[in-house]
């Protein structure tokens, strides 16, 4: 039982950090239906400035947070405006491959100027696990569970109570109909990919601190698929509660599969889920089920 | 493909949807496969290798192309479905001891019908959901692969092949290696050209253009869905066979994700829906990272760096420069090289008199 609670526990914990990266993948995705594969990369970009700011340039943590982040924001918004803007309008394949191709320039770009090495981000966070009954926490895993919460409630109020996040609803509603009551759609956009940038920087320092930076940080944004689909492509709460599941359910499978089968258990059981999901329930739990008319 | 259809007006369906649209194209087709034949007389063996490779990437790109091009249906999972196909024909060579002409068809006969299970999601899901389930099929695929020592032969899943053999030669060369890629490479073309101008390829076409307009005149969406994921991964299958009788060795390292996205981006940039263009896609980036090599090696020897110093920053240069081109094309010309190569051909359609 014990065994089971530890899975468990730093499975969510886990999860916790997957939700912190799927929440700027469904943020875009609601507000401009681009499905972004390049979301693991923002993150690794943003975990290798970090990286870069604090262990190269030694710079104070308290100074290279906000330069982080005031960066990653301005990546979202030339994202957008360079690369996205101009393939508005235009079928689903064209939009996910130039999130591929941007995904390519990213890893090759990072690796360029950073160095393919690994990096390490020291936080000012204690290493030692603690005890809860039978179960060992690490501690950098509840700041990230504690920091994609506060996300979470932050996006929650956005979406329901502040105009611009209202606004954000209603592009990802219907483009058209938003122009026509008068909404700036692409201040919308161009908004939602600095928020996303925002949320993949965040992410970076934490999925850099635990993994150390280097170009394999990307492979985090594939893992976020099954967690965004589980839980409903363009839902926020949907992204925490499949970025825990699927963070809890590899956790779990690992630990009792693994054994047998040699390993990588984790890297399998979360896309078997997913292609089920997608038989049965492609919306997700939460996800708004899109039903075709004539 | 290189006529000229100056003063060429067709008065039925058929004329129009013919394979040679007019009776010069034949004796141009004819000239084109003479000189595909003469190749290896101009080109070392070097070269020889480079042209192997860009015919071996041709089919699995034509394949490709005939799913997303043509039917609409976007997938991630190419590399997974070569994969199958290399481990197929490996395992038969390599351990049943079957020939070359067995191993070949058997590979695409697996991969086809690993492609249809896959493709049975695209009965409820389509656009980029589909696109996301074809990621998992790649996940899954290669994980299987790799889990089952069965299949994969245990040590890092790599199976060694003898050299194969033709009509009692040994393929061991890149010239012989080269007629044996050749024969498959232009079936796969015209095979292709058939089907798409076909009943089925017409549905393909429904079926993308509008699936819910294509159900209603009767096409039944669904088959032709997992129809085209078959054909397209039978071609992907012949081409993982291809290239594990080329390579004398299955490895899935070859047929990652990036295989799958590199596959992509060749029909991208050689044009969606153009079976000529998978072929301009295959061309372009197989020699992609070749020419790359010489341009940045000659101007770093200009300023006296060796090799080993540039060699990451070579790697990196490659996937920014191929991630820009996915995003240049797509921004840009969307339609791809067969789209530049058309612009030219009607330039000299009525050269020089062109206005």
């Amino acid at each position: 039982m014990a065994f089971f609670l530890d899975l468990m526990v730093n499975g969510l914990m886990i999860g916790a950090m997957y939700a912190l990266v799927a929440l700027g993948f469904v943020l875009i995705y609601k507000a401009t239906s681009v499905v972004n594969f390049a979301q693991g990369d923002l993150v690794m970009f943003g975990g290798y400035i970090a990286a870069a700011l604090v262990s190269l340039y030694t710079l104070p943590l308290i100074l290279a947070v906000p330069v982080l982040l005031a960066t990653m924001i301005v990546l979202g918004f030339v994202v957008e405006r360079g690369v996205l803007r101009p393939l508005v309008g235009r079928n689903v394949i064209s939009v996910v491959m130039v999130t591929i191709g941007l995904a390519q320039v990213f890893q090759g770009l990072a690796a360029m100027v950073w160095g393919a090495q690994t990096i390490n981000i020291p936080l000012p966070i204690p290493l030692a696990p603690y005890q809860l009954g039978e179960v060992f926490v690490s501690p950098i895993n509840l700041v990230a569970a504690g920091i994609a919460m506060v996300f979470l409630v932050g996006f929650a109020y956005f979406f329901r109570r502040n105009r611009m996040g209202i606004a954000m609803r209603a592009v990802a509603n219907d483009q058209q109909a938003a122009m026509a009551v008068g909404i700036n759609v692409r201040l919308v956009f161009a908004l939602s990919w600095a928020i996303a940038g925002l949320a993949a920087g965040i992410g970076g320092v934490i999925w850099g601190n635990m993994l150390g930076v280097d170009t394999h940080l990307a492979l985090v944004g594939l893992k976020v698929f099954p967690a965004v689909i589980l839980g409903g492509l363009d839902s926020v709460p949907g992204a925490v509660v499949g970025g825990l599941l699927i963070g809890a359910i590899e956790s779990v499978a690992a630990g009792y599969v693994d054994p047998y089968v040699g390993g990588g258990t984790k890297d399998f059981i979360p896309y078997v889920l997913m292609i089920v999901v997608l038989m049965f329930r492609p919306y997700g739990f939460f996800g708004r089920e899109i039903i075709e008319r004539v | 493909m290189i006529n000229r259809e100056c003063g060429v007006y067709k008065t039925t369906y058929e004329a129009d949807m013919a394979l040679y649209p007019v009776p010069l194209a034949r004796y141009a087709a004819l000239a084109v496969v003479g000189l595909l034949l003469l190749l290896p007389l101009a080109l070392d063996s070097h070269s020889m290798a480079i042209t192997n490779l860009i015919a071996l990437a041709s089919i699995g790109a034509i394949g490709l192309n005939i799913l997303v091009g043509f039917t609409g249906q976007v997938s991630l999972g190419q590399g997974a479905f070569m994969m199958v196909g290399s481990y197929t024909a490996a395992i038969l060579t390599a351990r049943y001891g079957m020939p070359f002409w067995v191993g070949l068809p058997a590979g695409g006969a697996v991969a086809a019908a690993v492609g249809a299970v896959f493709g049975i999601p695209s009965l409820r899901i389509k656009g980029l959901y589909l696109a996301i389930a074809t990621l998992a099929a790649q996940f899954i695929i290669e994980w299987v692969i790799n889990h089952s020592t069965w299949i994969s032969g245990g040590a890092q899943s790599t199976i060694y092949i003898p050299t194969p053999q033709l009509f009692g030669l040994e393929i061991n060369t890149e010239f012989s290696r080269y007629y044996m890629i050749l024969p498959i490479a232009i079936a796969a073309y015209v095979g292709a050209l058939n089907l798409v101008r076909s009943r089925a390829g017409r549905a393909f076409v429904a079926v993308r253009d509008r699936d819910i307009a294509a159900e209603i005149i009767g096409v039944n969406v669904f088959r032709y869905k997992l129809l085209a994921f078959a054909v397209s991964s039978f071609y992907a299958g012949v081409a993982g066979a291809l290239y594990t009788y080329y390579l004398k060795i299955a490895n899935y390292e070859h047929f990652t994700l990036v295989t799958s996205v590199q596959y992509l981006a060749m029909i991208i940039i050689g044009g969606l829906g153009s079976v000529l263009g998978s072929v301009f896609g295959a061309v372009f980036i197989t020699l992609l990272p070749i020419v790359l090599v010489y341009v940045v090696e000659g101007v770093a020897s200009l300023f006296g760096f060796k090799y080993a110093a540039i060699a990451d920053f070579l790697a990196n240069l490659r996937l920014i420069i191929f991630g820009g081109l996915i995003i240049l094309f797509l921004a840009i010309e969307p339609e791809g090289l067969y789209r530049l190569w058309g612009n030219v051909r009607r330039y000299f359609r009525l050269w020089p008199f062109s206005y």
